[in-house]
C-alpha cells in the first residue's frame, strides 16, 4: 500500500502518467498484505525466510535448509484447529504488514538484516504479551508464538539441527552422569 | 451334540488368564511354568517382541509430527489426548476411546492400551515394595478395611518377582520403603549428587536414592542391558526393561503350555449355579464380533483394575445379581490413584563446566518420610518424590526471546541446570470413589460402560500443601536458586495407578477378594491387579502387582491339586 502510493506521488510529482496496466502489475506485487493459505507457494516461500531469520545458516544449516517450511505446513495442516490456523495466517499478514509499514516493502523484499530488526520486534511482541498481566483462559496464542516454536522444534529436531547444529547419539549405551564440559561443545540433541 | 462336546474340549484349558498387561504376564508364567494349559486372552492386537516396535529405532526426524499428536486423533482420543501418554511415539499402542467409550460424573483420566502385553509396554517401570506402614494403615487410621495380609507374607515374593524381573537400585535400610534384590543402580548425575549431600545433612530422616526401576543394568538371560536411549514406552528392542513381551511371555511360552489369543474382548465370566464355580468366559472376538466361550478350572482375572472390574460388574447371575463375588456390595468401590502434578523446581548454580553423556531412563527418587515415627501432619499417609536435574537444550529457546545468529548458536550449547522434585500422595480408600455399569450407552461392542464418579479430598489437598512446599524448603536448603513451586491439578487417573475397587480383606461382608485375592465366594477366580488394593499407599504399584500374583498362583495350584477348588 505505502509504496504503491509513494510511486504514485513520485509519478503525479514528476508529471508522468502511469497506465492502467502498470498500476495493476504494482497492485499484483506489492499491493496489500497477501492472504496467506497453507497450500499456496508463497506461503511457503514466506516461511523458508521467517525460519531462517529466526535460526540462519551459520557454520552450521540454516532452518531452510532443514525444510522447516514444510515442516511447519504439515503441522499448521494436521496439528492445529482451524481457528488457530487462522491465528497464524492472519500474523503471516501482519509481518508483511508490519514489513511495508517500517521499510515499504513486503517481508520477502526487504534485506536479511531488515527482517532480523523486524522479526525481533515482534519477538519482543510476544514475550510481553506472554507475560500480560490480564490473560484469561481461551485468549488467542500470539501468532509468532506458532512460528518460534514450530521453527524450533523442526529445525532442532531435524536431521541437519540434531546432527549437525547438536550432537546426536542414538544409541548412548552408558550413561555417565558427571562428566566435565567446556564452553563451545555442542548440546546433545535429545 | 458330539460336535458341541469336541468343540467344548477344543475351548477347555486348566486355566485361563484375562489380561496380558503386567499381573496377566506373570499370571500365564507362574501357571504354564506349574504345567497348567493356560489359554491368555487380551482384548488387544497383537504385538511381538521386537518385531512389531516399529517406532523404537526411529530418529526424531522421522516422525511426521515430532511426537504430536493431530486433530484427527484428538477426535478419536477425545481422553486419552489430555495428557502426554499418548503421542506420535507409541500411539498405535493405546485404545480408540471413541469405540470404547466411557462416562464420567466427574473427570477421570482413564490410559487404556490397546496391545497385548497391556501397559507393561508403555509404563513407568518405578518399582517399589509396600511395607508394614502401609499394610496396617487402615488397621491404625480406623478407615475402609485391615489389608488381610503383612509384609512377612509377600516379602518373599518380591524377592522372587524382582530377582526374575530385575529391579536396579540401592540399599537404603528403611522401615518405609523395604530393599529388595537390586541389580546396580543407575548414576545421579553432579548436581543431584550434590542436593542429595545437602538435603541428608540438613533433614534428618530424608534421604534421596536413585529411583529403584525395572531397566536392567546387567544382562539377564534373552535380554540386554539398558542402553541409555530413553524411549521406553516405544518398546525396547534390547528388552531392557521388564515387560510381559521381554520376560514373562517368553518363559510362559518355552513351557509349551500357553495359548495366547489376542482380540479378545472378555464379555464376562460364567459362573455355575449348580456346581458354585465359575466355569469359563465369554469372549467377544474383536473383529468377527462373534461370541465364543473358553473353560477352565481356574480363572485369573488380570484385567487392569478397571478393565477387571467391568468384567466382573458384567458377570451377572442369579446367585450373583451385582456382579461376579460381589456380595459385599463393594465392587466398583474405594477407586484410588496417585496425585501428583505439584512440588517445586529451581536453578543450579555453579555447574557450567559439567555435562552428563546418556539418557538415563529414571529419576531420583525421596521416600516418604511424613507421619512416619514421631512426624505428626494435620494429614495421615504421606507421599515420595520423584525428580532429578538435568542441563536445558534448545527447547528453552522457545520461552526465551531471540531470534538470529546468536541465539541459535547459544541455543547449540547446553543451558543452566535446574533441578526438580514432583510429589506423589497417597489417596485414602473413599467408599464413595466409585465406578458403576452404564447400560445407557454402548461400546462398539453392545457393551454396557463404565461410569466414573470419583475425587481427591481434604485428606489428599492438605497433604499437597506439604507435597509442593517440602520440595520447595528442600532444594533452598540444598543451595538450589530461583525455586518455584507448582500444582498443575491432579485429577484421578493421571498418575495411571487406579486401584481399588475389588478389594482384599478378611470378612466376606466387605471385601471381594480374600487375602490370597481368592474370591470369597467363588473359590477359583482370582484377581491380581490394582482392583485388589485395599489402600494405595504412596509407591508406584506395579511390583505389588507381580508379587500378589506370584504369591496367589502358587496358592491356587495347591489348592487345586488338594481339590479344594
Amino acid at each position: 500500500m505505502h509504496r504503491r502510493d509513494a510511486i504514485r506521488n513520485v509519478a503525479i510529482l514528476l508529471g508522468t502518467a502511469i497506465s492502467a496496466s502498470t498500476l495493476s502489475a504494482l497492485e499484483s506485487c506489492t499491493s496489500a498484505p497477501k492472504n496467506y493459505e497453507l497450500q499456496k507457494p508463497e506461503t511457503k516461500a514466506l516461511l523458508a525466510e521467517i525460519a531462517e531469520t529466526i535460526i540462519p545458516k551459520t557454520k552450521t544449516p540454516g532452518a531452510k535448509e532443514a525444510n522447516v517450511q514444510d515442516f511447519i505446513i504439515v503441522m499448521m495442516n494436521d496439528c492445529y484447529k482451524k481457528e488457530d490456523q487462522q491465528v497464524f495466517l492472519d500474523g503471516l499478514k501482519k509481518i508483511d504488514a508490519a514489513s511495508e509499514k517500517q521499510f515499504k516493502k513486503g517481508f520477502m523484499d526487504i534485506t536479511p538484516d531488515q527482517r532480523t530488526q523486524l522479526l525481533t520486534q515482534i519477538e519482543q511482541e510476544r514475550v510481553d504479551y506472554n507475560k500480560r498481566k490480564d490473560k484469561k483462559e481461551g485468549d488467542p496464542t500470539h501468532y509468532f508464538q506458532y512460528l518460534k516454536e514450530l521453527t524450533l522444534l523442526g529445525y532442532f529436531t531435524s536431521k541437519p539441527g540434531a546432527t549437525e547444529a547438536l550432537r546426536y547419539v542414538a544409541v548412548p549405551g552408558k550413561f555417565e552422569g558427571c562428566i566435565p564440559y567446556t564452553k563451545g561443545e555442542k548440546a546433545w540433541a535429545m | 451334540m458330539n460336535l458341541n462336546i469336541k468343540a467344548q474340549e477344543q475351548n477347555t484349558y486348566d486355566a485361563i488368564v484375562i489380561g496380558s498387561g503386567v499381573s496377566g504376564g506373570w499370571a500365564a508364567k507362574e501357571l504354564t511354568e506349574k504345567g497348567l494349559k493356560v489359554l491368555m486372552l487380551d482384548r488387544g492386537k497383537p504385538l511381538e517382541h521386537v518385531k512389531d516396535y516399529d517406532t523404537a529405532t526411529k530418529d526424531p526426524w522421522e516422525f511426521k509430527h515430532r511426537g504430536r499428536i493431530t486433530v484427527d486423533q484428538r477426535e478419536t482420543h477425545p481422553k486419552l489426548s489430555r495428557d502426554y501418554p499418548y503421542s506420535e511415539h507409541n500411539e498405535k499402542f493405546w485404545i480408540n476411546d471413541a469405540e470404547s467409550p466411557y462416562n464420567e460424573v466427574k473427570r477421570f483420566d482413564w490410559y487404556r492400551p490397546d496391545i497385548v502385553g497391556g501397559k507393561s509396554i508403555m509404563w513407568g517401570r518405578q518399582s517399589y515394595r509396600l511395607s508394614d506402614i502401609d499394610f496396617e494403615a487402615n488397621l491404625k487410621d480406623g478407615i475402609a478395611v485391615d489389608w488381610p495380609i503383612r509384609y512377612k507374607d509377600i516379602a518373599p515374593w518380591y524377592d522372587y518377582v524382582e530377582k526374575f524381573a530385575g529391579i536396579s537400585g540401592t540399599k537404603e535400610g528403611l522401615p518405609q520403603l523395604p530393599d529388595g534384590q537390586f541389580m546396580p543402580a543407575m548414576e545421579m548425575n553432579c548436581v543431584e549428587k550434590d542436593v542429595k549431600k545437602n538435603v541428608e545433612a540438613k533433614y534428618k530422616g530424608r534421604i534421596i536414592t536413585m529411583g529403584r526401576v525395572a531397566n536392567i543394568t546387567q544382562p539377564l538371560p534373552g535380554r540386554g542391558s539398558c542402553q541409555y536411549r530413553n524411549l521406553c514406552s516405544r518398546g525396547c528392542p534390547f528388552g531392557a526393561y521388564f515387560s510381559t513381551q521381554s520376560s514373562t511371555l517368553p518363559a510362559a511360552r518355552a513351557t509349551g503350555n500357553l495359548t495366547l489369543r489376542p482380540d479378545s474382548i472378555v464379555n464376562s465370566v460364567i459362573y455355575d449355579e449348580k456346581l458354585g464355580k465359575a466355569t469359563g468366559v465369554k469372549v467377544i472376538d474383536k473383529h468377527t464380533r462373534e461370541m465364543v466361550e473358553y473353560y477352565a478350572k481356574i480363572i485369573f482375572i488380570n484385567g487392569s483394575t478397571l478393565g477387571s472390574t467391568f468384567v466382573m460388574m458384567n458377570s451377572v447371575s442369579t446367585r450373583f445379581p451385582n456382579g461376579l463375588g460381589n456380595d459385599s456390595g463393594v465392587l466398583g468401590k474405594y477407586l484410588m490413584d496417585h496425585h501428583f502434578r505439584t512440588g517445586a523446581s529451581g536453578v543450579a548454580e555453579g555447574y557450567d563446566d559439567k555435562y552428563f553423556f546418556g539418557r538415563r531412563a529414571n529419576s531420583i527418587y525421596v521416600p516418604r518420610y511424613r507421619n512416619i515415627g514421631n512426624d505428626k501432619r494435620d494429614y495421615i499417609r504421606g507421599f515420595g518424590y520423584q525428580g532429578g536435574a538435568s542441563r536445558s537444550g534448545w527447547s528453552r529457546g522457545i520461552a526465551e526471546m531471540g531470534v538470529g545468529k546468536d541465539f541459535k548458536e547459544m541455543l547449540t550449547e547446553p543451558g543452566h541446570w535446574s533441578m526438580g522434585l514432583g510429589g506423589f500422595g497417597e489417596c485414602l480408600p473413599y467408599e464413595d470413589n466409585r465406578v458403576t455399569l452404564d447400560t445407557s450407552v454402548k461400546d462398539a461392542w453392545g457393551q454396557p460402560v463404565l461410569k466414573f464418579d470419583a475425587e481427591f479430598k481434604e485428606n489428599e489437598k492438605k497433604m499437597r500443601v506439604d507435597m509442593m512446599n517440602d520440595a520447595a524448603e528442600m532444594l533452598e536448603a540444598a543451595g538450589i536458586k530461583n525455586v518455584k513451586t507448582y500444582d498443575n491439578g491432579s485429577y484421578p487417573g493421571m498418575a495411571i495407578h487406579e486401584m481399588g475397587t475389588a478389594r482384599m480383606g478378611r470378612d466376606p461382608k466387605t471385601s471381594v477378594l480374600n487375602g490370597f485375592n481368592q474370591m470369597h465366594a467363588v473359590k477359583n477366580v482370582f484377581v491380581t491387579d490394582g482392583a485388589a488394593m485395599t489402600s494405595a499407599a504412596c509407591v508406584n504399584p506395579s511390583l505389588t502387582y507381580m508379587a500378589l500374583t506370584a504369591r496367589a498362583v502358587d496358592y491356587a495350584v495347591k489348592e487345586l491339586k488338594k481339590g479344594n477348588i
